[in-house]
């Protein structure tokens, strides 16, 4: 499941086809010399986390050795308590802090784009410029960059809201503004860091549908972080949760739900099975619910 | 608000002060060689005209030409400051110690330095260059990490993180800089021009010579009022530039 689908209204280039190779982007501390390009990922694997380790200079491990395969096109959640080493990971993932040992290997074509839990807006620029950004960045010129950001917006929902400035929208309307930013990268793989977690619950359960709707359309690969049990079961197809102090994973579970999530499923006695499970093992973790 | 009600509650008590001031002087209990009533003082605005003005405009030029060479230069220093914490720690200590050398002291050397046309206008770059420099480099450095994180992540060149981030990130400290730095401008030309004796400066220290106290006070008026003119374009600048999105320039 969660392979591309063709979707006429989205007008963009789908972006879910299988990788062609595998890149490495972290590798092990000078002192040994492992080859890391040796241990492929299999072919369908977006993103293959090898004993990753993390310790920070104050000596705090944040995560110990962590094992760890994101099928290519798969919507996969992460749960756990704060501190538990959730962002860390996400920021190794993303590139921004490096591993103190294992390797992340992602596929030789991905594009990465980040939802982090603050839309981290540009306030001086209008919502069309927020999200050409990135094409901005990377030297694309402006009537390109803009067709591309408007039909982002269009796709989260914002064509309306283009010439405004983030300090004339709502919460709702930042984050959608973030994504947005995110999606006219073309992203293959989707980092998003709690990123619904400041906004009041429809909001968030509305952008939770529109979340899913667009990797259904899409297909790219999402690793989705959050601490709501409800969210991670709804969006999700596969569900990991670790336990804090140092950051381990103590549950790879995969959702039996079905594909089509509406409403009124977070009521159905299988919903309610499935967020147990979750639940039961944050307990364990030592999270508080 | 409407504009009365902006206008009307400052206008007051400068009526009421001007007033007392005025009777106070006319029925001579204030002796008239120490405090002129507000009336001789607009006395001596039209019939000084001719010493005055030229004065103002020569005193202007030095303190605008000042604040933009401060504002510029200040701008640039910080940048460059702000690139490195070691070239920060290098320099940094110089420029705050340069803050505690009284210009005062200093004015009869930039004479010689920058000759007798040169004077204000070097003396008001080196008393407001400093809170441009100093305002503008905290901006630089409190970039918040998250934004740094995004360009980060979406392999920004150090030019574009320059010019696109953390520059329009610091504006409003920026101009926070620039305030302080208008009025430093116009203080900075008149102490300069207290030894060369040319514009304002130069005019107040001639009309203390000849005991005319309401030249003085007029002089002192169009200090206050070319000061009060470079702090309004500040304003202005600041809101045309901030108004969309700053919470401190919101309010039309």
């Amino acid at each position: 499941m969660g392979g591309p689908r063709p979707d006429p209204d989205l007008g963009l280039r789908l972006t879910g086809r299988p990788p062609s190779g595998i890149r490495t982007i972290l590798r092990r501390p000078m002192d040994s010399p492992v080859a890391p390009m040796q241990s492929r990922p299999h072919g369908g694997a977006a993103v293959a986390i090898s004993a990753l380790e993390r310790t920070f200079e104050s000596g705090v491990r944040a995560i110990e050795p962590l094992t760890l395969e994101l099928a290519a096109g798969s919507f996969v959640s992460l749960l756990g308590p704060s501190g538990c080493g959730k962002s860390t990971l996400m920021r190794l993932l993303a590139g921004l802090d490096a591993a103190t040992g294992g390797t992340i290997q992602r596929a030789a074509d991905t594009r990465l784009a980040c939802v982090f839990q603050d839309p981290c807006l540009l306030p001086w620029r209008t919502v069309l410029a927020n999200a050409a950004l990135p094409l901005e960045l990377r030297g694309v010129n402006a009537p390109e960059r803009d067709a591309a950001a408007r039909v982002a917006l269009a796709q989260v929902g914002l064509s309306d809201a283009v010439d405004r400035y983030p300090a004339q929208l709502s919460g709702g309307m930042k984050m959608r503004v973030s994504l947005a930013r995110a999606l006219v990268t073309e992203p293959t793989f989707l980092l998003l860091d709690e990123p619904f977690a400041a906004l009041d619950e429809i909001t968030r359960q509305t952008l939770d549908d529109h979340l899913r709707a667009l990797w259904r359309a899409k297909g790219f690969t999402v690793l989705f972080v959050t601490h709501a049990v409800d969210e991670a079961a709804y969006v999700s197809d596969r569900a990991l949760v670790m336990s804090r102090g140092p950051g381990r994973l103590v549950l790879d579970h995969r959702l039996s739900l079905p594909e089509e999530r509406t409403a009124k499923l977070r009521s159905q006695a299988l919903f309610a099975a499935e967020t147990g499970v979750l639940r039961e093992a944050l307990a364990a973790s030592g999270g508080a619910l | 608000m409407s504009a009365a009600s902006t206008i009307l509650p400052p206008l007051v008590p400068a009526v009421l002060v001007l007033g007392t001031l005025e009777c106070l002087v006319r029925s001579e209990v204030l002796p008239s060689f120490l405090v002129p009533a507000p009336s001789s003082v607009a006395t001596a605005l039209v019939t000084d005209a001719a010493e005055l003005y030229p004065a103002l405009w020569s005193t202007a030029t030095a303190a605008l030409l000042g604040f933009a060479i401060s504002a510029a230069l200040g701008t640039a220093l910080a940048v460059l400051l702000s690139s490195s914490r070691r070239v920060e720690r290098a320099i940094y200590p110089y420029a705050i110690f340069s803050q505690t050398v009284p210009v005062v002291a200093i004015a009869p050397l930039l004479v010689i330095w920058f000759g007798w046309d040169q004077t204000a206008l070097a003396s008001a770059v080196i008393v407001s260059i400093f809170p441009v420099i100093a305002n503008t480099l905290a901006g630089l450095r409190s970039t918040e990490p998250a934004l740094l994180d995004l360009f980060k992540l979406y392999d920004s060149s150090p030019l574009d993180l320059l010019l696109k981030l953390r520059v329009p990130a610091a504006m409003p400290q920026i101009f926070t800089g620039l305030r302080v730095a208008g009025g430093l401008a116009v203080i900075g030309a008149i102490v300069g021009e207290f030894i060369t004796g040319q514009g304002l400066g130069g005019s107040i220290a001639v009309a203390r010579q000849l005991q005319r106290v309401d030249l003085i006070f007029a002089g002192i008026l169009l200090a206050s009022v070319l000061g009060l003119m470079l702090f309004g374009a500040v304003n202005l600048a600041a809101w045309l530039a901030l108004r969309r999105w700053h919470a401190s320039e919101s309010r039309p």
